[in-house]
C-alpha cells in the first residue's frame, strides 16, 4: 500500500511540475523561444501574489486572480519591448537575453525582497487531506493537479478551437506565410507570452503554497519544467503533463527507496526517456 | 488596377529588376514568362512588398503602395500563391482557409465559414477539409495555395508557377478552376513555364529576361516574335 501511496503522491507532484512547464511549452511551441527566465518569472509572480496578500489582506487564491492580469500585461510588454527584437533565425540571441533577464530578476528580487524564505499561507488547506480508498491524499496537491489539468485543457482548447489558437499554429508553422494572410506574428507572439504569464501566475500560487521560496530558486524550477517539456515532446501540452507526472513519480519512488535519491531519480528518468525516445513521448506530427 | 513604373532592384551588382513598367487593368489576366533567373519571382516579391524596390513606383487600385507592408497589401486586396507551396502543415485544410479569411479580411469566424466552404468546393478540396495540410500531395498543396489565396478575397491574384510539376490531367483540372476564378471577376497575374496552361487563360503575355521587360502583347504575337523565340525558347531563327 505504501507503493500505491508513493505513486499517487508522485502523480500529484507531477501536476506542479506540469504547471511550471506549461507556459514554457506554450511559448516554445509557438515561437521556438526557450525562455531561460521562466523559473524566475514564476518566482516573480509568487512575490507579486505575496505583496497583494500582504497589502490587501486577500487569500492567496484571490490574490492570484488579481496578479494574473498584471502578469498578462507584463508578459505582453516583455514580448513587445524585448523578446520580439531578438527572435530570428539565430537561436542564440533570445537565449542570451532571457539568461540575462533571469539574472536581472533574481538580483532585483534579492534587492527588494531580501534573501529570506517566504511562503504563501493557505491556512488549513495546507494540512487538509481526503481519504481516497486505502490512501490519504492531501487536498492541496490534489488541487494543484486539478489546476494543472484545467490549465492544460484550457490552453489546448484555445489552441485547437479559437481564432487566436489558429493564429498561434499558423505562425508556428510559417510566420512569413501567416503574415501574408494578415496575421501579425509579433502580436501573436505577444499574446502567447502574455497567456504564458497567466499560467506562470497559477504555477506561482502553488509553488508558494506548497513550499518556501526565495529569489534564487527559479533556475531549479526551470530544470524540472525543461525536463517535463522534453520528456513530453516539444510543443505538446498534454505531453508536458505526462512529462511532469513521470518526473514526479520518479522522484517520489526514488525518495521512498532512499531519501538521497529523490532528485537524482527524477533526472535519471529524464535521461532514460531521452535515450529511448529522443523526440519525447508525444511528439508533434510535423515539425 | 496594378501599375508599375520604372521598378528597379539590384542584389549587389546584379540587376534583378531593371526599369520594369507595365499595367494590369481590372478583370484582366496577364501571363508572365521568361527563362529561369529572369526575375519573375522577384517581381512578385516586389509587387507584394516582400522586397523593396531601389527605384520606381507601384500603384494598386489607384493608390501608391510602394512603401506599404506585405500585410497592408494583402488587406487591400492582393493575394498570392507561392511557387513552392507553404501550407500551415499542422492545421487542417479548412483551418488554413479560416486563418486566411479571418485575418486577411478582418472578419469573425462565423462570417467566413460559408465563404471558406464555397472555396473548398470551387478548388475541389472539400473531401480533404479536415485533413492536416502536412499530409497533402503536391497537386492538393497547389490547390490549397490557390484556395488560401482566394480566402483572403483578393481583387488581384498573383499565381507563381502553380501548374509546374503536375500531370496533364491535373493541370487541366487546375486550369478549369483558375478560369472559373477569373470569370468570377478576379484579376490575375500568372507566372508560368507551362505555356499551354498559361495561354488557355491569359489575354496578354509579358516576357522578362535578365530583369527587363522585352515584350508585352497578345500571346500569339508575343510567341511568334523573333526576339522572344530566340531568348525565351532558345531557338535559332
Amino acid at each position: 500500500m505504501i507503493w500505491l501511496d508513493t505513486v499517487i503522491q508522485g502523480i500529484l507532484l507531477g501536476g506542479l511540475y506540469a504547471l511550471f512547464a506549461a507556459g514554457l511549452s506554450l511559448v516554445f511551441g509557438i515561437m521556438r523561444l526557450v525562455n531561460l527566465a521562466h523559473g524566475d518569472l514564476i518566482v516573480l509572480a509568487a512575490y507579486l501574489i505575496l505583496i497583494i496578500v500582504t497589502a490587501l489582506g486577500l487569500s492567496p487564491f484571490t490574490a492570484a486572480l488579481v496578479a494574473a492580469p498584471i502578469m498578462f500585461a507584463a508578459g505582453w510588454t516583455l514580448q513587445r519591448v524585448v523578446l520580439n527584437h531578438v527572435l530570428g533565425d539565430d537561436i542564440l540571441p533570445p537565449l542570451l537575453v532571457t539568461f540575462g533577464l533571469s539574472i536581472v530578476l533574481q538580483n532585483a528580487l534579492l534587492e527588494t525582497a531580501s534573501a529570506d524564505s517566504r511562503r504563501l499561507s493557505v491556512g488549513g488547506l495546507e494540512t487538509a487531506s481526503l481519504a481516497l480508498g486505502p490512501v490519504n491524499v492531501g487536498v492541496l496537491p490534489l488541487l494543484t493537479f486539478a489546476s494543472a489539468v484545467a490549465v492544460i485543457f484550457a490552453l489546448s482548447h484555445i489552441i485547437r478551437h479559437t481564432r487566436l489558437g489558429r493564429a498561434f499554429r499558423a505562425t508556428s508553422d510559417d510566420p512569413a506565410a501567416a503574415e501574408l494572410m494578415g496575421v501579425r506574428p509579433r502580436r501573436v507572439f505577444a499574446a502567447a507570452t502574455a497567456l504564458a504569464m497567466v499560467v506562470v501566475t497559477v504555477a506561482a500560487l502553488y509553488l508558494g503554497a506548497r513550499a518556501n521560496f526565495d529569489p534564487a530558486i527559479g533556475p531549479a524550477r526551470l530544470i524540472y519544467a525543461f525536463e517535463a517539456v522534453i520528456i513530453g515532446g516539444l510543443g505538446s501540452l498534454w505531453g508536458t503533463l505526462l512529462g511532469g507526472v513521470i518526473i514526479g513519480v520518479a522522484q517520489t519512488v526514488g525518495g521512498a527507496l532512499n531519501p538521497e535519491w529523490q532528485i537524482l531519480a527524477g533526472h535519471l528518468a529524464f535521461l532514460v526517456v531521452l535515450l529511448l525516445r529522443p523526440r519525447g513521448l508525444l511528439p508533434r506530427a510535423v515539425d | 488596377m496594378l501599375r508599375l513604373a520604372g521598378i528597379t532592384r539590384s542584389f549587389g551588382a546584379l540587376k534583378v529588376s531593371d526599369d520594369i513598367s507595365f499595367e494590369v487593368s481590372a478583370g484582366e489576366a496577364l501571363g508572365i514568362i521568361g527563362p529561369n533567373g529572369a526575375g519573375k519571382t522577384t517581381l512578385f516579391n516586389l509587387i507584394l512588398g516582400n522586397l523593396q524596390p531601389d527605384r520606381g513606383r507601384i500603384e494598386f487600385m489607384g493608390r501608391d503602395v510602394t512603401k506599404a507592408s506585405p500585410m497592408a497589401r494583402t488587406l487591400s486586396g492582393m493575394g498570392r500563391s507561392f511557387q513552392i507551396p507553404r501550407p500551415f502543415e499542422n492545421l487542417t485544410v479548412f483551418e488554413n482557409l479560416v486563418v486566411a479569411a479571418t485575418f486577411g479580411r478582418g472578419l469573425g469566424e462565423s462570417e467566413v465559414t460559408g465563404d471558406c466552404a464555397e472555396i473548398l468546393e470551387q478548388t475541389g478540396l472539400m473531401p480533404l477539409a479536415n485533413v492536416p495540410a502536412g499530409r497533402l500531395t503536391l497537386l492538393e498543396r497547389k490547390r490549397l495555395e490557390l484556395a488560401r489565396a482566394l480566402a483572403t478575397a483578393p481583387r488581384l491574384l498573383l499565381l507563381d508557377e502553380i501548374a509546374g510539376g503536375l500531370t496533364d490531367a491535373e493541370c487541366q483540372s487546375l486550369i478549369a478552376t483558375i478560369r472559373a476564378i477569373h470569370a468570377g471577376g478576379v484579376t490575375i497575374v500568372w507566372i508560368e513555364h507551362v505555356l499551354h496552361a498559361l495561354n488557355s487563360v491569359v489575354e496578354r503575355l509579358l516576357v522578362l529576361n535578365f530583369g527587363r521587360v522585352i515584350g508585352v502583347g497578345e500571346p500569339d504575337a508575343i510567341m511568334s516574335s523573333r526576339e522572344v523565340r530566340e531568348i525565351y525558347l532558345g531557338i535559332e531563327v
